[in-house]
């Protein structure tokens, strides 16, 4: 049998899992979420969104194709990963494979994790974890580490912090080339976003989440996705109502649609327990292009991709705004946009990076309207 | 939008079950009748397979057991007139059957229209040129070859391609000339050799060794579109997807490769214009992201029957509704019932598909797997780690193996050779290699098979040898027997892994091991198949089991006993397939109706009953005695049945009955009675019953012996077998001894049973049920062929038309003697031989038989619904009508897959070789014999005929038919004997000349090439060298030319009877309700 360290994991409201220890050997403490996506742990694991999270992967196996290599493609961005770093604080899976195989695998996912710091736990039923979480609500947890004493590990609340002012860039960058600029709102951005935006010819301005940008000039404002409450980036909200009455096209991913929300006057609340996988089927509801739906847009579906604990209060937008997508598992807001003018946004990921591109068209829209 | 045209509804089913159309189309038919059911639509089947669940009451509105062809079809269309067809539900044989209608004008003709996915794309889909070019379009990559007619042209597509290169010669049967080629210098000399054999080379990229990963993928006509599921070969390209293990979902793909795959998928199913459901299968490279589409099936396939079970998404349910012009959105999750259908499964377990095969039952096939597919059935196993997935599949498939370890050793000379060269037994070479040290890099160099499945088989390795290092299950660390747990070793493997040499017979140890665990607390929990990976609360009663985890998703906290489990049939082979499903079926169905909890333990991806909604509960898991104690302990049932799912069930009887498991029906020891030939033959003794005299014998001096008793011909039967069949009939010591020394070991240890052989005699079934020892129900049916073709080969007809009376009334009283004696309750069946109307005991099985579908439906008396209530304890009535009632004829004839195996002898004989049957009614024998035979591939011959009708003793037998087929206008060509013997009784015949007479022409071999053979008669003599090698070359070519072949004479001259008696257009289209 392989020589490794007991570890338990504990919740705020007493209970217990068992499992063995992976990745970096040492207590540890934040918000427990679940999610039931079957790929993507690389690109998990750096979500800037993730931070301060304990990741549970409902997928019982991990680890099985390693970690890809990280090394930098345009600048600062990473080539496989979606931050410069794990983001969050531990990961939770059934089954860990101590061997991984794939050509592009530099190395084990608990090599990794160890590298950054970050703890890892298997062999802990992680279906029954997530039914707990699902009847229950995400709650905190810690992480103790066979021989640490249980008095010394903290819990942690990510979302009493200001996580987006955490993730967020502090300097501005720019990539890419092209005739017309984007300046992208760093609240925590995803690699992806910056790339599918690069791929497409516009040069991109990063800046940080509290920044002025309306005091540069620029073509579309692209608000990220990120981290934690919403509440906590009412500068990002002031900086967007001022951007909204300059007019131009202002697009918005997650976090953005949740800032833009506010911004048009609507509210957020916090979900039991989030969306979390690639399966989150999301109908379109109002048109992207007019008033009124073309026959197409009237029966079209996508399957996305999402990570989200907060969420928008649809029935609180103004009469100028309207739902532009909405859950069809519970109905929840998926997306909003101003009914003349270039505003849009998304709750679920059309950058995919973990999951499904089905929506990565969002981009071209955006793009279509700068 | 939904067509309000449509009100009627027509779907062609897949025929008889063969290799490579098996009993998933009877899965997916069933969902599509359920799903037109629901939306008021009525529905008309054609499907000739009567086994089948669909074809049962309740499922279709009108029911065909005709041929699925185009003559057959366009009558029934003819005489229904439905406004819309479904193609994608019956295999290649519906889809098939369908562009055939629809390029011939019947579909327009009529005004059918096609739901689903249309015509058009079918055809871009199965034609490779317009498939090639339509994926050009939208620049996705396909497997091409270049033809190409010089070395230096040869050379420069090379570089075109990349290396290395597959080279092939055109027209060259066998691959005669093909090879691979890594460099120009081996691609020059393999060209100009091929270029001696062909004027044509055709030059393709090689694959080898890349990954086989498939998606499928569901669109509706609003052009929504998901993957519902994606799979992977645990064998790389090469072998056939049908015959590699395939695991769901994938497992060392990237985010990035998953999701490009998909990506890919969707665009290419968008493109064709598929509405409804379709795979797309992919090579993808190991080293990089590049990729080739192999191929996309525009319709329900095994693929998809085996998604739908990995993920619990009903494909062929939702494909209908699609079909019908639904959108996805518009459609809930049939699992979850809140959330919609518009959405892709999230997995929360791994699943492990392997294919069943029963190579060893067919003389001279090849036991190589490779790009043909050569499996008769396939089983799923479900996990929570692949090791825990795998070692449950590999004991599924139940050959004998207790996982990937602790099984008997196999015996293999050149593992490097055998790991290049993979047969059925693969994965145990893989088990051997390891244990020979082979490290995981040397087995994937050998093998190209992915290493991180081989790590995965080596932790098992690794655990069981340190298994191996404790002598006594007391001192095993608990630890170590939960790590062995979870990864799927059984209680058997851990016990044999401990004790080693003191394992004695096993039970025992078992039940130590069982005992030790459950003090320990190391016990299984039940988890849910929920679609959504627990997110949201399903209200699904599809289960598995696993060790893990740590609680159970059921609430077994408070047993009510109101459960009734019953045990289904495990993978389809030889022997047991869909027959078994249709009574387990309808088991569950009656136990429902009567207000019990109905329980199925099942793991047969290809079923019915292991559909989420045929029963309360689904245990998709091992039927081994150690996991149904599992849910016994669980479930706490009021009973179990175990007499409605074949062998399989039957066999565990004695030790569930020792635990304490309330078996219901007959009683354990009852079934020890029919089962143990010993015993079985005292009990006959006794009643005064007579049976073929037999003995049990362990040195060729007792058999002889033995045989200078009774006389030859006998049937021998070894208790264990080095190759080839395990029965054999022998007509003369030569026979014999060839046959023992060849084939089996005779020894104190493996002894022989010899039996007295009784030529010319008819076969007769006895299918019935009973209560406390009374016959409530019965049905007598008798065989075509003469006895020693194998119960399940034979041709079957119902209501018996040639048996006298009295042998009736004496077979009446002699199973109501062996009733009473064993005291049945339930259902069950003996085999009786009849001559000059004395009949002998052949064997009795406690159990349902293969033909209880099939007497069950000519009769239209449900005899497991009957032997469900008798097992229950219910009052049954014996039903008012029997078989002399019956206006009409029920035909059962066998369906076999010789052209799949490349090489075997289509001959028939004791032990039983065919895959699949079909059952027809008709208005007499002749046209039930016509339908059925057509409904199996047969086709009327149109002018000529080949005959090698035997020795001269067996000659006469078809002399009657080849009088009918002379009068009939057929030419008639024959071998030297057959030639003579017809001349002699005035039929003119030509003359043709054996294999073995290379110099005299014509050959028969020739005018079987030349296609101046409709039909072949060929009746094997003995098992002499000579004629095995002139009468198999005959019979193997028919087969290999699609030449319809047939080598019984009874049979043979039924057919010919009837097809020369009936003419096509006088057969009554009647369906079943008509009859």
């Amino acid at each position: 049998m392989r020589n490794v360290k007991s570890a338990v994991l504990e919740l705020e409201d007493g209970t217990t899992f068992h499992g063995y220890s992976f990745g970096h050997q040492a207590s540890t403490a934040g918000e427990v979420v679940f999610n039931t996506a079957m790929t993507g742990y690389p690109e998990s694991l750096t979500d800037p969104s993730y931070e301060g999270q304990i990741l549970v992967t409902t997928f019982p196996l991990l680890g099985n194709y390693g970690a890809p290599p990280q090394q930098q493609s345009q600048g600062d961005l990473s080539a496989y990963y979606e931050g410069d770093r794990i983001h969050c604080r531990a990961i939770i899976a059934q089954d860990y494979s101590w061997h991984h195989s794939h050509w592009l695998a530099q190395r084990s996912l608990s090599e990794w994790l160890d590298e950054q710091g970050v703890v890892g736990i298997y062999g802990i039923d992680t279906r029954a974890l997530a039914k707990h979480l699902r009847d229950k609500g995400s709650m905190l947890g810690r992480i103790i580490i066979e021989g640490d004493d249980p008095q010394q590990v903290e819990w942690y609340d990510p979302n009493k912090e200001n996580l987006v002012g955490k993730t967020s860039c502090r300097e501005l960058e720019e990539y890419g080339e092209g005739d017309k600029t984007v300046v992208l709102v760093d609240c925590g951005v995803k690699h992806n976003i910056v790339r599918c935006l690069t791929r497409r010819g516009v040069k991109v301005v990063r800046v940080p989440w509290d920044y002025d940008f309306t005091q540069i000039p620029y073509d579309g404002l692209f608000i990220s996705n990120g981290p934690g409450n919403p509440d906590f980036a009412q500068a990002t909200v002031d900086n967007l109502r001022k951007a909204m009455a300059i007019g131009k096209p202002i697009c918005g991913i997650c976090m953005g649609n949740q800032l833009l929300a506010k911004a048009a006057g609507a509210t957020t609340y916090k979900l039991k327990y989030g969306h979390r996988s690639h399966n989150q089927p999301v109908r379109q509801v109002a048109s992207l292009h007019g008033p009124k739906m073309t026959e197409a847009e009237a029966h079209r579906c996508f399957v996305t991709s999402q990570n989200h604990g907060f969420a928008v209060d649809q029935s609180k937008l103004p009469a100028d705004w309207e739902p532009l997508f909405v859950n069809m598992n519970d109905g929840t807001n998926e997306g909003i946009r101003h009914k003349t003018k270039p505003f849009f946004s998304a709750q679920f990921h059309p950058e995919a990076s973990s999951g499904p591109k089905d929506t990565e068209f969002l981009f071209d829209e955006f793009i279509s309207l700068l | 939008m939904i067509d309000p045209n449509i009100k009627k509804v027509l779907l062609l089913g897949s025929g008889a079950l063969k290799i490579g159309e098996a009993g998933e189309f009877d899965y997916s038919g069933s969902q599509a009748l359920k799903a037109m059911k629901e939306e008021g639509i009525s529905t008309v089947l054609i499907n000739p397979n009567i086994a089948t669940v669909q074809t049962s009451e309740g499922f279709a509105d009108k029911i065909y057991f005709l041929p699925v062809t185009p003559y057959f079809v366009e009558k029934v269309i003819e005489k229904e007139r439905p406004q819309g067809i479904l193609l994608a539900f019956g295999g290649q044989t519906a889809l098939n059957c369908g562009v055939e209608l629809q390029r011939s004008g019947v579909l327009d003709k009529y005004n059918v229209k096609v739901l689903g996915t249309p015509v058009r794309a079918i055809e871009e889909t199965e034609d490779r040129e317009l498939f090639v070019k339509k994926l050009d379009e939208i620049d996705v990559k396909t497997i091409k070859s270049q033809a190409v007619e010089s070395v230096d042209e040869a050379v420069a597509v090379a570089h075109e391609l990349g290396y290395p290169v597959i080279v092939r010669a055109a027209y060259a049967l066998g691959g005669l000339g093909s090879g691979f080629c890594d460099d120009d210098t081996q691609l020059r000399a393999l060209v100009e050799k091929a270029l001696s054999f062909s004027p044509q080379v055709l030059v393709e990229k090689s694959l080898k060794g890349w990954k086989e990963v498939e998606y499928e993928v569901v669109r509706d006509c609003y052009d929504n579109c998901i993957t519902v599921c994606n799979m992977e070969n645990f064998d790389p390209l090469g072998i056939h997807t049908g015959e590699s293990i395939v695991v769901a979902p994938s497992q060392t793909l990237s985010n990035e490769d998953y999701h490009y795959l998909r990506a890919l998928a969707i665009k290419i199913v968008r493109h064709i214009g598929i509405v409804g459901e379709c795979n797309v299968q992919y090579a993808f490279d190991p080293e990089s992201m590049d990729y080739r589409v192999i191929e996309v099936n525009a319709r329900l396939s095994r693929s998809s029957a085996l998604a739908s079970k990995a993920t619990g998404y009903p494909l062929a349910f939702v494909a209908a509704k699609l079909g019908l012009g639904y959108g996805l959105m518009e459609l809930r999750n049939s699992v979850t019932k809140d959330t919609s259908a518009f959405f892709e499964p999230a997995l929360d377990y791994i699943v492990v598909k392997i294919p069943r095969w029963d190579l060893g039952k067919f003389h001279n096939v090849s036991r190589e797997i490779g790009s043909s597919m050569k499996s008769v059935g396939e089983v799923m196993a479900i996990g929570r780690t692949f090791e825990e997935a795998i070692q449950k599949g590999l004991r599924m498939i139940g050959q004998g193996m207790h996982g990937f370890v602790e099984n008997k050793e196999i015996e293999i000379k050149n593992i490097d050779h055998a790991l290049q060269a993979p047969t059925d037994k693969r994965i145990f070479v893989i088990a051997k290699a390891m244990n020979a040290e082979y490290s995981v890099d040397r087995i994937h160099e050998l093998t190209k098979i992915d290493r991180w499945f081989l790590y995965r088989l080596q932790n098992i390795m690794d655990t069981s040898h340190e298994l191996e290092r404790y002598d006594s299950l007391e001192v095993l660390p608990p630890e170590l027997l939960r790590q062995a747990k979870q990864q799927g070793f059984s209680d058997f493997q851990i016990a044999r892994s401990v004790l080693k040499d003191q394992l004695g017979d096993g039970e025992e140890a078992n039940l130590r091991v069982r005992a030790l665990r459950k003090r320990l607390g190391i016990l299984p929990v039940v988890k849910q198949i929920d679609t959504l990976a627990a997110e949201y609360p399903a209200r699904t009663n599809y289960l598995y089991l696993t060790y893990n985890g740590s609680e159970h998703d059921i609430d077994y906290s408070n047993p009510d006993h109101r459960s009734i489990i019953v045990l289904g049939s495990g993978a389809y082979r030889i022997g047991s397939s869909v027959e078994f499903d249709w009574c387990s079926v309808n088991a569950l169905m009656t136990v429902g109706k009567l207000g019990w909890r109905s329980v199925m333990i099942n793991y047969n991806p290809e079923t019915v009953s292991t559909d989420y909604d045929m029963c309360d509960r689904l245990y998709f898991d091992e039927l081994t005695f150690e996991r149904v104690m599992d849910i016994e302990d669980l479930e706490q049932p009021h009973g179990t049945i175990l007499s409605v799912g074949g062998q399989i069930p039957n066999n565990l009887a004695t030790r569930l009955n020792k635990e304490g498991v309330n078996i219901l029906g007959t009683s354990a020891s009852s079934i020890d009675n029919a089962e143990d030939r010993h015993k079985f033959s005292a009990m006959l003794d006794r009643l005064g019953i007579d049976q073929p005299r037999w003995s049990e014998l362990t040195t060729l001096d007792d058999i002889q012996g033995f045989i200078a008793e009774v006389g030859y011909p006998v049937l021998v039967r070894p208790s264990y077998v080095l190759s080839g069949a395990a029965m054999n009939v022998c007509y003369n010591d030569d026979e014999l001894h060839r046959f023992l020394r060849l084939a089996a070991n005779v020894s104190k240890q493996y002894p022989v049973v010899v039996s007295q052989f009784i030529q010319n005699a008819k076969e007769i079934e006895m299918d019935a049920v009973a209560k406390d020892g009374e016959i409530i129900a019965y049905a007598i049916s008798e065989h075509i062929e003469y006895a020693g073709v194998h119960s399940g080969d034979a041709t079957i007809q119902f209501p018996p038309q040639k048996l006298y009376v009295e042998t009736m009334r004496r077979i009446k009283k002699v199973s109501a003697q062996i009733a009473k004696a064993l005291n049945i309750t339930g259902p069950f069946n003996i085999q009786y031989l009849a001559k000059n109307n004395f009949i002998k005991v052949i064997e009795c099985n406690l159990r349902a038989s293969r033909s209880f579908p099939f007497v069950s439906k000519v009769l239209k008396i449900n005899l497991i619904d009957l032997a469900t209530r008798a097992m229950l304890g219910l009052d049954v009535q014996k039903p008012h009508k029997n078989a002399f009632d019956l206006d009409y004829v029920g035909i059962k004839a066998s369906q076999f897959s010789f052209q799949r195996l490349q090489g075997a002898d289509p001959v028939l004989g004791v032990d039983m070789a065919s895959t699949g049957e079909v059952g027809c009614i008709g208005v007499d024998t002749s046209e039930a014999i016509l339908k059925s035979m057509l409904a199996v591939g047969y086709r009327i011959p149109k002018k000529s005929v080949l005959l090698s009708t035997g020795t001269p003793r067996q000659k006469p037998a078809t002399l009657d038919a080849a009088h009918m087929l002379h009068n009939n206008g057929y030419t008639i060509y024959a071998t030297g004997g057959t030639c003579q013997f017809l001349n002699e009784n005035g039929i003119p015949a030509v003359r043709v000349y054996w294999p073995s007479q290379p110099d005299m022409q014509p050959q028969a071999i020739d005018l079987l090439h030349n296609r101046k053979i409709d039909l072949v008669l060929n009746i094997p003599k003995n098992r002499s060298t000579t004629e095995l090698t002139n009468g198999y070359k005959i019979r193997r070519a028919a087969i290999d030319l699609n030449i319809p072949l047939l080598t019984n004479a009874r049979l043979a001259s039924a057919f010919i009877q009837a097809f020369t008696t009936l003419p096509l257009d006088n057969i009554e289209i009647k369906s079943w309700d008509e009859y």
